[in-house]
């Protein structure tokens, strides 16, 4: 057994190019998680959905654009259900996700006829893939056609974008919705509205993530969002933990849970490439967002408790 | 301004815990009028605030604010007549945005909000002024989060944010309690300057009897879901803490009163 150095530079660029694509659903996870202050389950689901929705309709004859768009929008359809049974049906937000994941199961298994569907490379101009990152680094390719510098871009324009909506009188409203959700009330702001309005915008970007994706590997498949939101958390547990310090701007944080989600693929592409068993990656991903998540709160606990030595009257 | 027509709320209605904590209860508040409002635990007097403000749908009766019919309406809608300070410094800012943020939030309490970004220089100038008449020294931090300030500093920003845009009703429910003596007082201070400025119709709810005495121009103490005393004008400027006692147990033998009638 010989693990060889090589082996994990050539595999890199792949971690890097997932990690931008998976990060893009943690910027969807941060709207929930972060800014509504939600744990919204709908993700596993709806990252599935947004690829469903891209390959049916791309290799139905739908330019690029339009299966992208589609998915974005069947991605605020899911996050709109999710609202719904939360704000109307009054069900918890963790249930109310939980409910929507797995009906969305079945709309998935609906929109593609069959559990997985492939989209090929050869037939399709695709907005990304991993063909065209392996041309790329063959020099088959011009470099401003890797999918890395692809995904940077639409992310950076993301990050514009929502930056910009949260920055707005009705984006101020919704981050107040999830700081607190009594003083939003008490400033007349309708905050029914604005969570689900968050759920839709975060399930958006989740299923654009997994349209994403599925062009990235070629295919979409029933189970490629099983376990998605963990990863998604992860990636914005680990970058807050490694970049708070720095990034305080909004803009910033967003960027924080992309760079938490690069993190993440190359940790795992490193754990593989030292011979890991991939099927206890899972275990590994829990443990890992398990601790992160204790450390704040171990830092409360501890810190609050008295010195050991001292004014022991 | 505001009309409260006979209200009722019933909590746990037909169990075993079932608690009337207000039973037709009608009060009727002039424009610039301050009303304290004092009653022991259980009293209904938070239940009332809550009923005014929305938190709570009432069994029946009416509440009327400027003329407009508000019973129906859910909380975020009946805010912009609204301006409230609670309990809990907590409660009144959203502590992980920033002071200015909390300020441009409430400043468009009851407005529409549009997809207008950011604020204007203009807008910032008028946020220090404002938090200049506080006298806190909060005018230099406006974009430190609301998190990091005092129990006091917060109780008096949210003041200024119930007010930044005029309310017809401005409700504070026990907003000092939490707060230590000297910077209770402070904040008191702070209330009684911005209402009388404003000549800000105001329900105040209080625990301290002597703060109940010596603020507004009228005082209203709550009893079992009723309202027992009510006093104003001259009544109410020459009022102590003796003479509100003293009212106090009379009324509370007549219960006994009441108690041994029934009992003989």
């Amino acid at each position: 057994m010989n693990i060889n150095f090589l082996n994990l530079l050539d595999q890199l660029p792949g971690a890097l190019a997932q990690g931008l694509i998976w990060g893009i659903l943690a910027i969807g996870v941060y709207l929930t998680y972060k800014v509504l202050d939600i744990a919204d389950l709908t993700v596993d689901g709806s990252f599935c959905t947004g690829g469903a929705v891209f390959v049916v309709l791309l290799t139905g004859g739908a330019p690029l654009w339009v299966a992208l768009v589609a998915a974005f929008l069947a991605g605020l359809l899911a996050g709109f259900a999710t609202g719904i049974f939360h704000v109307f049906f009054g069900i918890s937000p963790l249930l109310a996700g939980i409910l929507t994941q797995i009906g969305l199961w079945a709309v998935n298994l609906m929109i593609m006829g069959k559990p997985n569907l492939s989209v090929n490379v050869n037939h399709f101009r695709l907005l990304v893939s991993l063909r065209y990152l392996q041309e790329v680094i063959k020099g088959e390719r011009p470099w401003y056609q890797s999918p890395l510098l692809t995904v940077s871009l639409l992310i950076l324009s993301l990050i514009a974008i929502l930056y910009w909506f949260f920055g707005t009188e009705f984006g101020t409203g919704v981050r107040a919705t999830g700081s607190n959700i009594k003083m939003a009330k008490a400033q007349g702001i309708n905050t029914d509205f604005a969570k689900v309005f968050g759920l839709m915008l975060s399930n958006g970007m989740v299923a654009l993530s997994g349209a994403l994706l599925t062009q990235y590997q070629g295919f979409a498949d029933i189970n490629m969002g099983r376990g998605a939101i963990i990863i998604g958390l992860a990636a914005v547990i680990i970058g807050e933990a490694l970049l708070v310090w720095i990034f305080r701007n909004f803009a910033l944080r967003l960027l924080s849970s992309v760079i938490g989600a690069v993190i993440y693929f190359v940790v795992i592409q490193t754990v593989l490439w030292l011979r890991l068993d991939p099927n206890y990656l899972k275990l590994l991903t829990a443990v890992v967002v398990a601790v992160f998540l204790a450390v704040p709160h171990w830092k409360n606990k501890f810190a609050s408790l008295p010195a050991r030595n001292k004014g022991g009257l | 301004m505001l009309d409260i027509i006979n209200i009722s709320k019933t909590f746990n209605k037909n169990t075993v815990n079932e608690n009337k904590a207000l039973t037709s209860l009608a009060l009727s508040i002039k424009d610039g009028d301050f009303v304290t409002v004092i009653g022991g635990n259980g009293s209904g007097k938070s239940t009332m605030l809550n009923a005014v403000a929305g938190v709570l749908a009432v069994d029946c009766g009416r509440i009327v604010i400027d003329g407009a019919d508000v019973t129906r309406l859910p909380e975020h809608r009946r805010a912009p007549y609204i301006g409230r300070v609670f309990q809990d410094p907590m409660m009144g800012t959203a502590g992980g945005m920033s002071i200015e943020e909390n300020l441009a939030l409430a400043s468009w309490r009851g407005k529409r909000r549009t997809l207008r970004w950011g604020l204007s220089k203009k807008e910032r100038e008028f946020y220090c002024e404002k938090l200049n008449e506080l006298d806190l020294g909060l005018e230099d931090r406006l974009t430190v989060k609301t998190g990091l300030l005092s129990g006091g500093q917060r109780q008096a920003l949210t003041l200024l944010m119930a007010t930044l845009r005029r309310p017809k009703l401005l409700l504070l429910d026990e907003h000092t309690a939490a707060l230590d003596p000297k910077t209770a007082k402070t904040v008191l201070d702070i209330t009684n300057k911005i209402v009388e400025h404003h000549a800000l119709t105001t329900l105040m709810v209080t625990h301290n009897m002597r703060d109940a005495i010596h603020l507004g121009n009228r005082l209203v103490m709550f009893d079992k879901g009723r309202i027992v005393i009510d006093l104003q004008g001259e009544n109410k400027r020459q009022l102590t803490v003796e003479k509100l006692l003293g009212m106090f147990e009379n009324l509370n033998d007549f219960d006994e009163f009441d108690d041994k009638l029934l009992l003989s």
